[in-house]
C-alpha cells in the first residue's frame, strides 16, 4: 500500500520532478486520446505548480476533495501513475476498477476521498468532511480544489459561510486558471481574486503565485499551520493559467494569443528548471536524467493501461449497495 | 423541406422564434461567444447581440432563477444547459417554483420558460454526466416534459415550447445532434404537444419510445421484418407530459403485445406509467405482459464495456420482442 509518508519528499528537486511527471502523464493522456486509445480528459497542464506546491504542505492525516482536473493532485499525493493511467483508460487495474475514468478518481489509501465533476459539488462535502474532523476529534485538515468557475456556484458561498461559522480545519484551494471551460473567467465576475469573496465570510486567505511552487508550499504550510493551530477554515487561492484547452481536444481557438503566450512564458516548469540549474542545484545532466526517469514512468503507466484487461462483466452491478 | 440535422434544426427552431418575437432570449454557459459546447448557438451571439444571447457565469440555480423571473413579467427565456444533468442544480428553481407559480397563483402568472440540452448517455462521460431525466421531470404536474427523436420534431416541438406559456423541459439528445432529416422550412410550422406519432406501421407488436430510443427501435423493426418477417409498429411518444396515450392503445388493440424501449432505469420510469395505463385500459386485450428495455439499474460506470452493458442495444430489443412474441 502506498502511503503518503513514503512519497512526500519536500526537496525542491523532488517538486520538480512531480511538476514534470504530471507534465508528462497530462501530455501523454491528451496524446493517447487523440490517437483513439482513450476517452476524453481535462488535463492540469501550466498548474502544475498549484498541485504540487499545495499538497507538498500536508501531511498524512489530511484529507483532499477535488474536481475534474484532478490528475495533477493525484500524482502529487503520490498515486500510482500506472494505477491512474489504467482509470482513465476504463481499466480493472485503475483505482476504481474502470468504473470512474478520469472524472471520479478517489484514492482513500492516500486520503484522496472525491472527485465530483459537477462543478462546486465537492466544496459542500469538503466542509462536512470538516465537520467530522471536528467532531470525532481526529488531526487532519480537509483540502478541497476547486476553480474560479466554481466560485461562482452558489454553493461555493454557502460553503464557505458554514465552515466559517463553525470554525471547520478545511483549507479551500481556489486554483485561478482564468478559464471556466470556454469562458474567460473576467466574463464572469468583478473581482479578480476569489480570495476577496472569502476575506468577505470572515475567514483568513491568501493569494499567490500559482506558478511558483516554492510560494505555493510556502503560503500552503503557512495556511496549514493556522487551520492546525486554531482549527479554523482558510482559504488559498493559486493564481495560475490553463495552459492547454478545457477538454481534450481542444484548439483553443477561443483564446487570447497575447495573453496564452504571456503565460506560456511564465510556464511553471520552465522557470523552476531553469532557477535550479542557474543556482546549481541541478547540473544540466541531472535535469535530463530526471526528464528521462519521468518518461519512463510514463511510457510504462501507458503501457500499463493499454495492455491492462476491461473490467469483468459481473462489475457492472456490483457496489451499488453496501 | 431541407435536409437538416437535429443540430441545425434547433437553433432554427430559436432563430426563427426570436425572429418573430422579441421577447424571446436565450441564456447559458459558454452559448454566446463560444457558440456552444455542442455548437448549438453558433452565430446567435453575433445575429442577435448580447442582450438577447446571454453568457452566464457556471451558476444553474441562479440562472434558471432569473429565467423564472424574467418569464414572470412576459418574457420568453431559453435557458442552455451544458447537459441536462446540471439542471439538478436548479432543481429548486424549476420543481418548486416554475413549476407551481401558476397554479398556486390562481392563474395570475404564467412562466413561459424553455430549458433545455442534451442528456442521456453513451461517450464515456460516467456517473454524474451521463443521465436521462424524463420520469424525473415528468412527475411534477407543471411542467411539459418534451423528448424529440428527429430533426423535424426537434424543431417543431421547440417552436411550440417557445410560444407556449408554461415551462418546458426540452431534453436533446446528444446522440442524435448529427442526425440528418427532412425539416418543413415554413415558419409557421410547429408540432403540436400531446400528439404522439406512428413513426412505422406494423401488425405484431407495439414499440413505444422516444428520442434516441425511437431511432435505435426503428433500426430494430427495419431488421425483424427483413430477417423474420415481424413488423413492428413504433409509437414515437415525443412528449412524456402531456402524453398522448391514444395512437399507443390504436396500436396494441391491432397488435395485442407492447414494449417500451427507454434509456432510462426501469424503476419509477416511463416505461412503468405507460405499462399500467395499458393495463389500466385493455388489460383483456394484451397477449402478453408489457415488456421494458431499459438501461441498467446502475449509476453510468465510464468502462466501456461496462458501459455498452448498461445502456440498451438492438439485442435488448430484439430480445424483448421474442419474450411478447413467444418466440424465444
Ligand atoms: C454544475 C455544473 N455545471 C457545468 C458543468 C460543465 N463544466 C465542467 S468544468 C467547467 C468549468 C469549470 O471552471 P472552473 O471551476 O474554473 O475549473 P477549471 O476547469 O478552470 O479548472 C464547466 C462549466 C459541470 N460539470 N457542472
Ligand atoms: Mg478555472
Amino acid at each position: 500500500m502506498t502511503t503518503v509518508e513514503s512519497i512526500v519528499d519536500r526537496s525542491v528537486t523532488q517538486k520538480l520532478e512531480t511538476m514534470l511527471l504530471i507534465r508528462t502523464f497530462e501530455e501523454k493522456s491528451a496524446e493517447l486520446k487523440a490517437a483513439g486509445h482513450s476517452p476524453s480528459m481535462c488535463t492540469s497542464v501550466g498548474q502544475e505548480a498549484s498541485a504540487v506546491g499545495v499538497i507538498s504542505a500536508l501531511d498524512e492525516r489530511d484529507l483532499i476533495l477535488t474536481n475534474h482536473r484532478s490528475a495533477g493532485h493525484l500524482l502529487a499525493r503520490g498515486a500510482d501513475p500506472n494505477r491512474v493511467m489504467a482509470e482513465i483508460h476504463g481499466k480493472a487495474t485503475g483505482y476504481c476498477g474502470g468504473k470512474s475514468g478520469s472524472l471520479h478518481i478517489s484514492v482513500k489509501e492516500i486520503g484522496v476521498i472525491l472527485t465530483s465533476t459537477i462543478v462546486g459539488g465537492e466544496l459542500s462535502l469538503a466542509t462536512g468532511v470538516g465537520l467530522s474532523l471536528q467532531m470525532l476529534e481526529m488531526q487532519g485538515i480537509a483540502t478541497v480544489f476547486f476553480g474560479d468557475g466554481a466560485a461562482t456556484e452558489g454553493i461555493f458561498h454557502e460553503s464557505v459561510n458554514l465552515a466559517a461559522v463553525w470554525d471547520l480545519p478545511v483549507l479551500y484551494v481556489c486554483e485561478n486558471n482564468q478559464w471556466q471551460a470556454y469562458v474567460h473567467r473576467k466574463e464572469t465576475m468583478r473581482i479578480d481574486h476569489i480570495s476577496e469573496w472569502g476575506a468577505r465570510y470572515g475567514i483568513r486567505t491568501a493569494t499567490v503565485d500559482g506558478n511558483d511552487v516554492e510560494a505555493v508550499a510556502a503560503a500552503a504550510r503557512d495556511a496549514v499551520a493556522y487551520i492546525r493551530e486554531t482549527g479554523k477554515p482558510f482559504l488559498l487561492e493559486t493564481y495560475t493559467y490553463r495552459l492547454r484547452g478545457h477538454m481534450e481536444p481542444d484548439d483553443q481557438a477561443y483564446v487570447d494569443k497575447e495573453e496564452l503566450s504571456r503565460w506560456r512564458s511564465k510556464d511553471p516548469i520552465t522557470a523552476l528548471e531553469r532557477k535550479l540549474v542557474t543556482d546549481g542545484v541541478l547540473t544540466a545532466t541531472e535535469l535530463a536524467a530526471m526528464k528521462e526517469t519521468v518518461r519512463k514512468k510514463v511510457e510504462a503507466a501507458a503501457q500499463f493501461a493499454i495492455t491492462s484487461p476491461y473490467p469483468t462483466l459481473d462489475q457492472l452491478t456490483a457496489g451499488v449497495y453496501a | 423541406m431541407s435536409e437538416m440535422s437535429y443540430r441545425d434544426a434547433i437553433r432554427a427552431a430559436m432563430m426563427e422564434e426570436m425572429d418573430r418575437d422579441p421577447s424571446v432570449l436565450i441564456m447559458g454557459e459558454d452559448i454566446g461567444i463560444y457558440e456552444g459546447t455542442f455548437r448549438i448557438t453558433a452565430g446567435m451571439l453575433k445575429k442577435y447581440g448580447a442582450k438577447r444571447v446571454i453568457d452566464t457565469p457556471i451558476a444553474e440555480a441562479g440562472m434558471v432563477g432569473t429565467a423564472v423571473g424574467m418569464a414572470m413579467l412576459g418574457l420568453r427565456p431559453i435557458v442552455e444547459m451544458m447537459t441536462v444533468n446540471f439542471a439538478i442544480v436548479a432543481a429548486d428553481q424549476i420543481l418548486n417554483h416554475a413549476a407551481k407559480i401558476r397554479y398556486f397563483s390562481g392563474g395570475q402568472v404564467d412562466i413561459p420558460v424553455v430549458i433545455r440540452g442534451p442528456h442521456g448517455a453513451g461517450v464515456q462521460l460516467s456517473a454524474q454526466h451521463s443521465q436521462s431525466f424524463e420520469s424525473f421531470y415528468a412527475h411534477f404536474p407543471g411542467l411539459k416534459v418534451v423528448a424529440p427523436g428527429s430533426p423535424a420534431d426537434a424543431k417543431g416541438l421547440l417552436k411550440t415550447a417557445i410560444r407556449g406559456k408554461d415551462p418546458v423541459m426540452f431534453l436533446e439528445s446528444a446522440a442524435l445532434y448529427g442526425m440528418k432529416g427532412e425539416v418543413p422550412d415554413d415558419p409557421n410550422f410547429t408540432v403540436p404537444f400531446g400528439e404522439s406519432r406512428l413513426a412505422r406501421e406494423g401488425r405484431d407488436a407495439t414499440i413505444v419510445s422516444w428520442g434516441r430510443m425511437l431511432q435505435l427501435s426503428l433500426i430494430v423493426a427495419e431488421k425483424l421484418a427483413k430477417d423474420e418477417g415481424i413488423e413492428l409498429e413504433v409509437i414515437d411518444l415525443r412528449c412524456l407530459r402531456p402524453l398522448d396515450m391514444e395512437p399507443v392503445y390504436a396500436s396494441v388493440s391491432k397488435t395485442h403485445r407492447a414494449i417500451v424501449v427507454q434509456e432510462q432505469w426501469k424503476p419509477f420510469g416511463p416505461g412503468a406509467e405507460i405499462s399500467a395505463s395499458i393495463n389500466e385500459r385493455m388489460f383483456d386485450e394484451l397477449d402478453a405482459p408489457v415488456a421494458r428495455v431499459t438501461g441498467e439499474d446502475v449509476p453510468m460506470p465510464y468502462a466501456r464495456n461496462l458501459e455498452l452493458l448498461a445502456t440498451p442495444h438492438e439485442e435488448h430489443v430484439v430480445a424483448a420482442v421474442k419474450r411478447v412474441l413467444y418466440r424465444e
